[in-house]
């Protein structure tokens, strides 16, 4: 069943400690292939069928609203199957 | 004066700020976060604490709450408020104050009897302070750090409304190491740290928290 | 699978079961049948496997616990005794305060942050479920080596697990331990300690009377979290493979925790329930058999009821499961609606699942069919009993021969880098790291907390009433003579309330060992149990309950002996309390008690790889005249400072008074190569002015405790025989340890 997914990253000027911690910890573990590492939430949705561009619309407003924080995140909305 | 505290589940020093707000002489009334009813009190307090269990971001389910919507109309019509800690962050999230409070840069949660200065004493809850004052109240979060984009820093720099600085060592990584924070009309305060764990020596590091509850009391009273 | 009902258990008598994958031995499964006088159905196995595992039926130590019942002191101030979730102490002024200790060791060391936040999950609810609100936490904690791999994987999760669980509750940090030693490498001590306080009236048992009365289970959802935890984890020794035992760990929501201590107490307040019970170790399994037995032992529970996270668990599944955060009421049916209103206030999800017969057997259906019908004592309580064989290990005595020689400090130079070390060993630097991840100040009465010698809460703002508790243990005494052991860190944790001025009144106790199926190890159990049991008679204080943790050991090694004791007391009024340091120059520096040569078990003589010797002999009338001392001397207001000595003797102590308040100290000592390092029990040092020595100096003749005077306050250093430390580079060695360890 397709789902709507929801993507939340701190914008990019925002520290995130999180992230840094991350991607401090993989060398020590022998991952050495990353430049950086940034740490977000996903959101799965599920809806009855598949997801329509209505609900496709009020998911961005819901995203807005709630699922971000506009200040300090961005946030994508699609659909995955 | 009543002053009234507000419950979320989760909220934790609620009886802390209504005892503080008892010690400055007001009477406490306790606000249920379900019920849209202020019960005619003249202030309010977000307490701190862990409200929804810091789910999705904390402060982001209680600013939906129904006493949120008294609560910002009260405020817009220049009712004092003072956001503690989670209380600063539903603040933030329901868009009273600008800016948004997140993880503390050293990731751990920080206890630790804070050094502040306070830079604003116009607002309704730092009245009883004198600018420049150095006091000492516990700090107590694990999201702490006050982040804001270029824009409203400078508007709050230029304008004044940084009511709190962290003195020393920034503990949080808070941007120009703001504490708290005012709106433009002086009556909404956000306040990382806790001054109602500040109000007595014997259970606190000192008892600099209580002019911040007698300074509401003089608000009201003008 | 199919369903394993009562009747076809009956009819197919010879089904292979899988007993012994759940923990069950055979003579074990063969009583199980005697008792039913068939085979069990599976669900009626699932829960006598965790029923009668040793963490819940305690069938290895009851023999030897029973002395806390036999030698009680008899006294009016015990309101519940051992076996109930916790004891419960008459403090006066009409309330009644809560407190016990409980380990979570096994699961924090496979998942570090969830193992130590559940084991403060439930210690709280045990402390709840007794009618208290909870007002304060302690977390005596042990890990292996400062400086080891594994102890950095263990450490911060374990602290930030015990801190988020903590804090997200709304309760204050108010003390513990942090201990390392190579003992206790892949297997770290996780012990909490909650307190709660109520009014005598308030207090509520968990017992399932009166026929037709309802039993609610409420809570969190169930999930399948913690699958046979009690029988898989903490019954069982890690073999030298690992963490590889994932699926048993429980995984903790402190938020839905904190809804439900105010969704509880509102219900306490409303006086709705008759008895309740939470559910931890042996979740449903261990809250329908414990009620009914406290009951009148009937009880029928409709099993599929039970509100589900996920719908594809099997019933034995859902009797075993230790998902968190889950209360179990029994209400009288006049009741049900306003407790069913009070938890839609608080949103918590609350399901009618049974109710109280009036015979004696403990019957669960699911959708119709009988899955359960057994007699509920022989699965609560009278479970299998074992006296195991006990043997004093060879290495007692010859080790207890074994001469300590290590340096000792003579000159200024040798003096000042003793104490320095001393300072920055990492079970004497300074905790700031791991204390600051706690909050201390949540519901403004904390009156003491880390680092003083014990925490103290106020109980009443009106009557400024308050209790104190400390925690203590001394494995390495405890190695060298359980007996002795024993007593001493009931007389250390008594001593720490003392010196602040409370009295102490109870004692709960969390004994850690390893493997009951070594008859070494019972017999340090054995010891020790005795030790604790003849100290509190002597002492006259109870011992109101307490756990038992076995199978502490990798492969074949146990950790040494490590009985936590926990002693709880009374001020009667916490503004007078004595403060563990000073805070101006000019005062006068005794050290009460005598000093002899007590290296063997000390850290000094760790430090040195040295780890025999005899261990003290413990002289509680002694102790008992020092508590008495400390408390008459607080009451008249003599004393402006007072702190224990323990670990690191007077080195420690006066490292630990000067950077307090940074005010240092001008100390003469005879015998400095001995005195400065020595641990012998059964001293203090306090502070007091000189126009109130001779109070002192009286009282102590009074009390027949030997007081030197060893020095003055003030100055910017820490000054021992002319050796000058100044207290910046002392504070430098005590505080840099833990970030440089742990970041």
């Amino acid at each position: 069943m397709a789902k709507i997914v929801v993507d939340v990253m701190l914008k990019p000027e925002i520290l995130d400690p999180q992230g840094v911690a991350v991607s401090a910890a993989l060398p020590r573990l022998g991952f050495t292939f990353a430049k950086s590492v940034r740490q977000g939430k996903r959101f799965e949705i599920e809806v009855d069928g598949d997801p329509t561009p209505a609900q496709l619309a009020e998911v961005e407003k819901a995203a807005e609203k709630l699922l971000a924080n506009p200040v300090i995140e961005t946030f994508t909305v699609r659909v995955e199957k | 004066m009543k002053v009234g505290v507000v419950t979320f589940p989760g909220t934790l020093d609620d009886r802390d700020a209504a005892r503080a707000a008892t010690h400055a002489g007001a009477t406490a009334i306790s606000l249920w976060h379900n019920d849209a009813d202020l019960k005619g009190v003249d202030a309010v307090i977000l307490p701190g604490g862990f409200s929804y269990g810091d789910y999705l971001r904390c402060g982001a389910i209680s600013r939906f709450a129904p006493v949120m919507e008294k609560i910002i109309d009260a405020a817009n019509g220049g009712m004092p408020l003072l956001g503690i800690c989670n209380g600063f962050q539903v603040l933030c999230e329901a868009h009273l104050l600008p800016g948004a409070l997140t993880r503390n840069h050293e990731l751990h949660f920080l206890c630790r009897d804070q050094k502040l200065e306070i830079t604003n004493n116009q607002t309704a809850w730092t009245t009883s302070f004198k600018v420049g004052q150095e006091i000492v109240i516990p700090l107590k979060n694990g999201e702490g750090s006050f982040q804001c984009d270029d824009a409203t820093l400078a508007a709050l720099e230029s304008e004044g409304r940084i009511i709190a600085r962290y003195v020393g060592e920034n503990p949080n990584g808070s941007r120009n190491k703001i504490a708290g924070i005012t709106n433009e009309r002086g009556n909404v305060v956000g306040l990382m740290p806790h001054p109602e764990h500040a109000i007595d020596p014997l259970t606190g590091p000192t008892a600099d928290g209580l002019a911040f509850f007698t300074s509401v009391l003089n608000a009201m009273v003008k | 699978m199919a369903l394993d009902t009562v009747a076809i258990a009956q009819a197919n008598p010879d089904t292979n079961q899988p007993f012994a994958e759940l923990g069950l031995k055979g003579d074990e499964y063969a009583r199980i049948k005697e008792i039913l006088g068939r085979r069990p159905t599976s669900s009626e196995l699932a829960m006598y496997s965790v029923m009668w595992s040793e963490h819940c039926s305690y069938k290895s130590s009851k023999v030897h616990l029973k002395q806390f019942g036999d030698k009680a002191v008899k006294t009016d101030a015990l309101l519940v005794g051992i076996g109930e979730n916790a004891g419960v102490v008459d403090v006066g002024q009409g309330y009644a305060v809560t407190f016990k200790i409980e380990s979570h060791n096994h699961p924090s060391f496979i998942e570090p942050y969830q193992g130590a936040a559940t084991g403060v999950g439930g210690i709280v609810r045990d402390i709840l479920t007794m009618g208290a609100r909870p007002i304060a936490v302690m977390d005596p904690l042990r890990f292996g080596p400062a400086d080891a791999a594994d102890t950095r994987r263990v450490l911060p999760g374990i602290i930030a697990g015990v801190g988020g669980y903590g804090n997200c509750l709304g309760l204050p940090n108010i003390g513990g331990e942090v201990v390392f030693d190579e003992t206790y490498i892949g297997n770290p001590l996780v012990n909490a300690l909650c307190v709660g306080v109520m009014k005598h009236s308030d207090i509520k048992l968990a017992k399932a009377a009166g026929a037709g009365n309802l039993v609610v289970l409420y809570g969190a959802k169930t999930g399948g979290d913690g699958i046979g935890g009690v029988s898989v984890l903490a019954s069982e020794t890690f073999d030298a493979t690992g963490p590889a035992k994932r699926p048993a760990v429980q995984v903790g929501d402190p938020f839905v925790e904190k809804v439900l201590i105010e969704c509880s107490l509102e219900i306490f307040a409303e006086d709705l329930v008759i008895g309740i019970q939470d559910l931890g170790g042996a979740g449903l399994s261990c809250a329908t058999s414990e009620l009914a037995s406290g009951g009148s032992g009937g009880m029928k529970v409709e099993l599929d009821r039970v509100p589900l996270r996920d719908a594809t668990l099997s019933p034995e599944e859902i009797l075993m499961s230790e998902s968190q955060e889950r209360m179990c009421a029994i209400v009288e049916p006049k009741n049900i609606d306003r407790f069913l209103e009070i938890c839609k206030k608080w949103d918590v999800t609350v399901t009618v699942i049974g109710e109280v017969t009036d015979g004696e057997r403990l019957e669960i259906t699911w959708h119709g069919e009988l899955i359960v019908d057994v007699p509920p004592r022989t699965v609560a309580h009278d479970g299998p009993v074992y006296n195991r064989p006990l043997a004093k290990p060879e290495y007692v005595d010859r080790v207890n021969a074994e001469v300590i020689s290590v340096p000792r400090p003579e000159t200024a130079e040798q003096i000042k880098e003793t104490v320095l070390k001393l300072a920055a060993t990492p079970n004497l630097a300074d905790k700031s790291w791991v204390t600051s991840q706690y909050d201390r100040y949540v519901q403004g009465n904390t009156i003491q907390s880390q680092p003083d010698d014990s925490g103290m809460v106020r109980i009443d703002e009106k009557t400024n009433l308050g209790v104190a508790i400390a925690t203590d243990a001394n494995a390495n005494w405890s190695y060298l003579n359980p007996y002795e052991g024993a007593k001493l860190a009931l007389a250390e944790a008594a001593r720490n309330i003392a010196t602040a001025g409370a009295k102490p009144l109870a004692v709960t106790n969390c004994l850690n060992f390893g493997s009951p199926e070594d008859p070494g190890v019972m017999w340090q159990f054995a010891e020790s149990v005795r030790g604790l049991a003849d100290g509190c008679l002597e002492m006259g204080l109870p011992v109101t309950g307490g756990n038992v943790s076995f199978y502490n050991q990798t492969g074949s090694v146990a950790i040494l002996p490590t009985p936590v004791i926990g002693v709880l007391g009374v001020i009667v009024d916490v503004r007078t309390r004595t403060p563990m340091s000073f805070d101006r120059a000019g005062l006068e520096l005794y050290l009460l008690g005598d000093t002899a040569d007590d290296l063997a078990g000390s850290e000094w003589a760790y430090m040195h790889g040295q780890r025999g010797g005899k261990a003290p002999i413990a002289d509680l009338q002694r102790e008992m005249r020092l508590i008495d001392l400390l408390v008459a001397g607080r009451t008249s207001q003599i004393f402006t400072a007072a702190h224990d000595l323990s670990q690191g003797g007077l080195s420690a102590t006066l490292t630990e008074m000067v950077l307090r308040n940074n005010v240092g100290a001008n100390i003469n000592i005879e015998n400095v190569g001995t005195t400065l390092i020595s641990e012998s029990p059964g001293r203090v040092v306090v502070a007091v002015e000189p126009a109130k020595v001779d109070a002192l100096l009286a009282l102590a003749i009074k009390q027949e405790i030997a007081a030197t005077k060893i020095g003055t306050s003030g100055g910017s250093s820490l000054v021992i025989n002319g050796a000058d430390i100044p207290l910046t580079e002392l504070r430098k060695s005590h505080t840099e340890t833990f970030p440089r360890l742990f970041g």
